[in-house]
């Protein structure tokens, strides 16, 4: 009988590493060590506008920043953390989800945007209703669509939770845990994520590996040409919101819903194309899965739609016309915007 | 014995230093002192009771409501002094909320002693903190009065019931902010005392603030439930603010 229990035990136990293996879960090392980081203004880069005075990255505000994006803690039934729309191998974008996937499984609206130069942005998500690095992760956390939870509950479960009071004395010099320093801890996180180190970069800042094969160069003059009134280097997009002619009428009114202007229906912010061969599926609803799809969009399917940008309609043309070896070129550019060493850096991924 | 002379120079250099410059700040800094500031919320002379299910009260319009939250901020409190001057107390933001108690009784503390006639602050957060990152204390976004969709404060927020709305469940959700045009709703309250505040050290001087709830919806547009009863933000919170930009306070008692 005795026996027949210890066995019993055993095989529970076999049953539940396995299933936790199956499920890919690893949890979170909270004792990995501080890398040393420093935030740094790539050369052909301007200058950000977070301006880091009252929350300057620390190796333990980042380490502390880092664990809290992976930290499924933050969602409501402990299931989802940052990480789970944002993955590091996407350039912390959503592979193969046309738009977000929250607790309970509820499908949200909007495709997760790519995380990276978050430091140069004044605004945050597609229709810009965020203001600050600082409170942008509040949006998930909140979204009943998404982690569903509230800032009370995320800082209790993290006052609960042992591990985190050593993390933040580490980083803020006392125990406290309070929305503030887990919103600064996060934002030292997310403006660390700096893409600067793509071909593109090399090319531009005269680096070994820079240099443009004639099929690349042909793409990025083209590029100059007919893509960068709104994708503008260097961070390959102005931050404005407009609409490229995706529908008549949009489903989702857009940057509408934060600034209430009929004008602003259906627009929606220029998303950079740094690091774009990565981040499939494409547009605000992620409706295109390849680049092709996307430039045939531009070539032959913009849509006169009330507010479609001018940009898009010269000259009696919706869109831009481009012709098969164009589009070739154009995608072969783009993919010089990968940037390997960003998306294999292991400071930036889960601390396993 | 060297360390000891070095030890001892160095006291005598600090002491003289010290001498050298007689703390005339101290005598210069005028005398500073306290304000209690009483909240009081209302409707319509009435005492504003949350979820108060035995009686409803009716609006400018004449539609009957009941209301279960009552949230508000005040921010950049200024006093204004005999001679006009307007003081500014610095880091001034309050947050009071009918659902607990403790936010209705207040203090300004840290104001030049001296005689006052009147009062100006802010109804709701100024535009800088409304964009300034992840803040703390009352202006925490875990105390439920910030958007996190559409980053900022909601300055004043009630909600309720009404049979005449045309909400879910008869829900009557004003959840007013927004801090940039055209559907900027920070609005400035500006009121002279009916008598004389003397503010002075050691001392604890009184202020009555009563705040009423019905002036969300009367003043410049009579608020009709079966066409607004939802607002977050944009054109109809505009509607809002400007009607209570006059009517939502009133002191009504000073204290000295």
């Amino acid at each position: 009988m005795k026996v027949k229990g210890i066995v019993f035990l055993v095989l529970l136990g076999f049953i539940t590493i396995c299933t936790a293996f199956n499920y890919g879960f690893k949890g979170i090392n909270y004792g990995i060590a501080a890398d040393s980081v420093r935030f740094a203004v790539p050369a052909n880069f301007p200058k950000p506008v977070y301006d880091f005075k009252d929350n300057p990255v620390t190796s333990n505000g980042f380490k502390l920043g880092r664990i809290l994006f992976y930290d499924p803690i933050i969602s409501k039934d402990k299931s989802i953390s940052c990480a789970n729309c944002h993955q590091s191998f996407a350039a912390f974008a959503n592979l193969d989800h046309a738009v977000s996937h929250g607790v309970d499984e509820c499908l949200g609206t909007r495709n997760a945007p790519p995380l990276f130069n978050l430091a140069w942005q004044k605004e945050f998500m597609w229709d810009g209703g965020v203001h600050h690095i600082e409170v942008s992760p509040m949006n998930a956390m909140t979204n009943p669509c998404e982690m569903a939870t509230d800032l009370n509950t995320i800082v209790s479960r993290l006052q609960e939770t042992k591990a985190y009071a050593p993390l933040f004395k580490a980083a803020f010099g006392t125990t406290e845990i309070n929305s503030q320093r887990v919103f600064r801890a996060m934002a030292q996180f997310t403006s660390m994520l700096v893409s600067a180190g793509s071909k593109y970069d090399k090319y531009i800042r005269h680096e070994n590996g820079g240099a443009f094969s004639p099929e690349e160069t042909a793409g990025y003059a083209l590029f100059k040409q007919k893509c960068n009134t709104c994708h503008q280097e260097p961070l390959f997009t102005d931050l404005s919101y407009r609409s490229n002619g995706l529908d008549i009428q949009s489903e989702d009114i857009g940057r509408d819903s934060i600034t209430h202007l009929e004008a602003d229906r259906g627009k929606f912010r220029v998303p950079s194309l740094r690091n774009i061969e990565l981040t499939s599926p494409y547009m605000h609803d992620g409706r295109f899965e390849t680049l092709e799809q996307v430039l045939a969009h531009y070539n032959a399917g913009v849509k006169p739609g009330a507010n479609l940008d001018p940009a898009l309609h010269q000259n009696n043309v919706y869109g831009i016309r481009l012709t098969a070896i164009e589009q070739n070129q154009l995608i072969t550019f783009l993919k010089t915007l990968t940037d390997r060493d960003f998306v294999n850096d292991k400071r930036f991924q889960a601390p396993e | 014995m060297k360390k000891n002379l070095l030890f001892l120079a160095c006291l005598i250099a600090i002491t003289a230093t010290a001498f050298a410059n007689p703390p005339k700040g101290k005598t210069k800094d005028a005398k500073k002192g306290n304000l209690a500031v009483h909240f009081k919320n209302v409707v319509d002379g009435k005492d504003l009771k949350l979820n108060d299910s035995t009686s409803f009260y009716k609006n400018a319009n004449g539609d009957d409501f009941k209301i279960t939250t009552f949230k508000y901020y005040i921010s950049n409190v200024s006093l204004i002094a005999k001679n006009g001057d307007k003081v500014a107390i610095p880091d001034s933001y309050f947050l009071i909320n009918a659902a607990d108690s403790t936010t209705l009784n207040q203090q300004i503390t840290n104001i030049p002693e001296g005689k006052y006639t009147g009062i100006t602050f802010t109804i709701g957060v100024d535009s800088a903190r409304n964009f300034a990152g992840a803040q703390t204390g009352v202006l925490d976004p875990a105390k439920g009065m910030f958007w996190s969709w559409n980053s900022g404060y909601i300055f004043v927020k009630l909600e309720g019931e009404s049979p005449k709305s045309t909400a879910k469940k008869n829900r009557l959700i004003f959840h007013i902010g927004g801090a940039k045009a055209p559907n900027n709703t920070i609005r400035t309250f500006t009121q002279k005392f009916p008598k004389t505040l003397k503010i002075s050290e050691g001392k604890l001087p009184e202020l009555e603030l009563v705040a009423n709830a019905s002036a969300l919806f009367q003043g410049k547009t009579t608020v009709d439930f079966a066409k607004l009863n939802f607002t977050m933000g944009g054109p109809n919170s505009v509607i809002v603010a400007d009607n209570y930009a006059d009517g939502l306070f009133k002191i009504t008692k000073v204290k000295n």
